[in-house]
């Protein structure tokens, strides 16, 4: 209930992309919206409001995270990458296998999509399709391109396997 | 050049200027709208002397930017339309770049009378010729400013990867070549490649998009930001057509970053800094509705009172023969009734739009696909001449028809609230507004009869179907002929097989349930009803349904391309594990015929897997083959997932699904693997953004009777059906 809820701001340090930034908002707003709406970062995308889509993933402290869900309070001086901060260029290995495989459609879910497989080969160097399939599930895509997320996955797997950035 | 293209070109090219001014650009042509990525906002491009039309730019720098009047919702007209310009003005490839056209005549669709718009699985088919034609004027510009350079005959001069080149071996670059081609006379007429000449159409070309859709730089409606912008949510009745009677608003207005709480005409909007304050207020909005009539509403009423209207004569949309006389009588006869439900759009960004009021003139910013309905309606609520008003299309998360909503529902909206507020504001939609919004694809109850003669051909088919009308209303509803709303006996009334006597008629109820075009509209059920029935037809007789559909076909070499080379490809009549089992389906929709066979297992709780989509596709001459095998993978998820799980059901007037947990899509996890062939073909093109779903359901649902025996009539397929022995 309302009652229970902030009802009065505060100033919140965060590391975002490597860069110190500071908010002054209702300590319960999800990181999403800080991202978007304080930050002007607008990558991040929703798509539920309830962690069920995977739109809204970024990186904390290098895991896949709904920031959708996440209160910007829980995640203070903590380490946040967003799509934005991947690459210098837009073309860290999963971009460009992205690139490669043609593989957004109306590429609304895929800064998303992108950040858990990010996430998905940082830990595992060498996904299988199951691997695949549990860390991507909970990113939905309207427009089908799972076949080929699944693809680029495998490229951007061997691409860095053999060294590659 | 015919005199209707060069007229919208040369209007075109002075609104062009006029518009270049009315934004301050004054610079020659330079009409500096923002491409739709990259920025998202207005900066410097290059010098751009050559606009021979409304859809090249040509800078000194050498960039070609085209100027695409379909809207990219994932259907990659940011590619495949500048393929067709590029093909015939013999640019360098890596030079174009793309924008987003304004609001103007001169982007008109070709087909659909005065309005710009992006649907119906038109944009390529429907700009064939004219973007080809641009770009042909266009290179011939290049020409004579290269000849009158070199003082040399034009004839001797031809264009090649953007640059002119001359017998004599010298060249020009385009940019060099820009300043003075704007001064040539623009051609009386062009002639146009003859395809055997190709070198872009008909080949794997990457997205042009996908850098800005894989960095997060690629702004869509709400990334849309102007200075002081203020986010909306609106609080909507719960039941359609229901009234506010009463707003408690005072804890809402507590929230810090609350700045105002406002009826308007569609519900009580929350206006505030960002998103979250106004969630939070609007979830402490306290607010008395009055349902009216809409309470009343259920799916078990609806289901009933369907039910009931398919024993009644309905008005005739195809008859052949004496249907009637020959439904009795013959060896066997067959009956069955199917059920669709409702169905939500879900596009992956919510709706929104930003409206900047500023009293004599109007910012819009919005992923739409109807951009001059939008536009008029915006002018219309705000007092504005449509001129007054400039909207901008963003990127769009999804389209499907909802973003062409035929009464501008959300853009109507939004500037309500605009004028309430009289600062820029920008309604965003939840998940919740957006899957209890309405504007579904109706719910449809089809009952189907036919009889077979002794040797089991099929003597008389009637097909007969219940649900709402979409165009009823509308401004479409000219499309509406004798009663009969095309969209609702699409793929019924035209069904190919040879029966003789034939008989489709058709119920059209008023209910009080928005609904609307939903990716394939009428094909989306007419699909279903028809390839499953056909099955059934098939197995009643002990025929081969691969067979069985051939024969019936003969005199459609184009269904029957398909058929072949899905059944050939999919390995039909081969064994499989144990377990699955294929179905097939073909149908034809948007000028486009698909043949799909799906593979598919049913587990002991009654869950269907499908496990592999063999798709065929006969799209007429294909531009950009790798978009229409994503198109076909997109159509095919998108189908599955509403054969397997979609449906919006209602209980007292209310919608009972909110979010993605009650309202699921396909997961990663159930991603078939997917195959897509191509019928090399010289014929017109068609369609490729719809006309991938239609067949999946009856594919899926002939393979689960295949693996089961056991029939679905219903979708979303019920595991609980599926499990009762």
């Amino acid at each position: 209930m309302a009652k229970d809820k902030p009802q009065t701001t505060a100033v919140v340090k965060l590391k975002v992309n490597g860069k110190e930034r500071s908010v002054d908002v209702l300590p319960d707003t999800p990181l999403l919206w800080v991202l978007r709406d304080n930050l002007g970062m607008t990558g991040t995308k929703y798509g539920c409001g309830m962690a069920l889509c995977g739109a809204c993933t970024i990186l904390v402290n290098g895991r896949a995270t709904r920031s959708c869900v996440t209160p910007v309070s829980t995640v203070a001086g903590k380490d946040i990458t967003t799509i934005e901060g991947i690459s210098a260029d837009g073309l860290h290995p999963v971009q460009k296998a992205w690139i490669e495989d043609d593989v957004p459609q109306c590429g609304y879910c895929q800064p998303g999509q992108i950040m858990g497989a990010v996430a998905l080969l940082a830990a595992n160097n060498n996904p299988s399709d199951a691997d695949i399939d549990n860390a991507m599930s909970g990113n939905i895509c309207r427009c089908g391109t799972y076949q080929r997320i699944r693809r680029a996955i495998h490229r951007a797997a061997k691409t860095m396997a053999e060294g590659g950035r | 050049m015919d005199n209707i293209i060069r007229r919208q070109f040369l209007k075109g090219r002075c609104l062009c200027l006029k518009l270049g001014m009315a934004l301050g650009g004054g610079l020659i042509l330079g009409f500096h709208f923002s491409p739709p990525g990259l920025s998202g906002d207005a900066k410097a491009g290059p010098e751009e002397p050559f606009a021979p039309n409304a859809f090249i730019r040509i800078g000194t720098d050498n960039s070609v930017t085209v100027i695409v009047n379909k809207s990219e919702m994932g259907q990659g007209v940011y590619t495949s339309l500048p393929m067709l310009i590029a093909e015939e003005l013999e640019c360098d490839w890596n030079s174009i770049r793309v924008e987003a056209a304004p609001v103007a005549p001169a982007y008109n669709h070709t087909q659909w009378g005065p309005m710009q718009g992006t649907g119906g699985s038109s944009s390529v088919l429907s700009e064939w010729d004219r973007f080809r034609k641009a770009g042909a004027v266009a290179r011939e510009m290049l020409l004579a400013a290269a000849a009158a350079t070199w003082k040399v005959d034009k004839a001797i001069c031809h264009a090649e990867n953007g640059r002119v080149r001359n017998q004599n071996g010298r060249s020009l670059t385009f940019g060099q070549l820009a300043r003075k081609a704007a001064g040539m006379p623009i051609p009386e007429a062009v002639t146009l490649k003859d395809p055997s000449r190709f070198k872009i159409i008909g080949r794997p070309t990457r997205r042009l998009d996908t850098p800005e859709k894989t960095d997060g730089t690629g702004v869509f409606g709400i990334d849309t930001h102007v200075p002081g912008v203020l986010t909306a949510l609106i609080a909507r009745p719960p039941v359609f057509g229901g009234k506010v009677v009463k707003i408690d608003s005072d804890k809402a207005k507590t929230v810090p970053g609350v700045r105002d709480v406002v009826q308007v005409p569609s519900g009580v909007a929350v206006i505030a800094d960002g998103f979250w304050p106004a969630k939070r207020a609007l979830d402490s909005l306290e607010i008395v509705w009055d349902g009216g009539e809409g309470t009343n509403l259920s799916t078990e009423g609806m289901r009933e009172q369907y039910r009931n209207l398919a024993e009644t004569r309905g008005m005739i949309a195809r008859k052949d023969g004496d249907p009637e006389g020959k439904l009795r009588g013959g060896a066997k006869l067959i009956i069955a009734s199917y059920e669709v439900p409702f169905l939500a759009h879900a596009l992956m960004e919510p709706l929104n739009c930003l409206v900047d009021f500023r009293g004599d003139h109007c910012d819009i910013k919005t992923g739409t696909q109807s951009q001059t309905t939008d536009r008029d309606a915006a002018a219309r609520v705000l007092g504005l001449k449509p001129e007054q008003v400039n909207l901008k299309t963003t990127l769009l998360g999804g389209g499907f028809g909802r973003r062409a909503n035929p009464h501008a529902d959300f853009v109507t909206e939004a500037a309500h609230v605009a004028k309430a507020l009289r600062k820029p504001v920008k309604v965003v939609w939840t998940r919740e507004d957006d899957i209890r919004g309405g504007y579904y694809r109706p719910m449809w109850y089809d009952r189907i009869e036919a009889s077979l003669d002794a040797e089991g051909n099929p003597v008389a088919w009637h097909h007969r179907i219940v649900g709402q009308s979409i165009l009823v209303g509308t401004p479409f509803k000219g499309m509406i002929e004798k009663g009969i709303d095309v969209t609702s006996v699409e793929g019924a009334a035209d069904m190919p097989y040879a029966i003789p006597n034939v008989l489709v008629d058709l119920h059209s109820p008023t209910i009080g349930i928005p609904v609307q075009w939903w990716r394939s509209v009428g094909h989306s059920h007419t699909a279903f009803v028809v390839e499953s029935f056909i099955d059934e037809l098939a197995h009643a007789t002990g025929k081969d349904p691969y067979e069985f559909r051939m024969k019936l076909l003969e005199n459609h070499p184009r269904h029957k391309g398909v058929l072949e080379l899905a059944a050939r490809n999919a390995g039909w009549g081969t064994s499989l594990p144990s377990g699955r089992a294929r179905g097939i389906a073909v149908h034809e929709s948007f000028g486009s015929f698909i043949a799909q066979v799906a593979e598919a297992s049913v587990d002991d709780g009654g869950k269907v897997r499908v496990h592999k989509v063999v798709c065929a596709v006969d799209c007429g001459m294909v531009v950009n083959p790798d978009t229409v095998a994503a198109q076909m993978e997109g159509g095919i998820v998108f189908g599955l997932t509403a054969a397997l799980y979609g449906a919006i059901t209602f209980k007292n007037g209310r919608v009972e699904q909110s979010n993605f947990h009650n309202y699921p899509m396909l997961r990663m996890e159930e991603m078939p693997e997917v195959e897509v062939h191509m019928v090399p073909s010289a014929e017109p093109l068609g369609g490729v953004g719809e006309p991938g779903v239609p067949p999946i359901a009856p594919a899926v649902a002939n393979a689960v009777f295949a693996a089961t025996g056991k029939r679905i009539r219903t979708l979303p397929i019920s595991a609980k059906e599926l499990t009762k022995s």
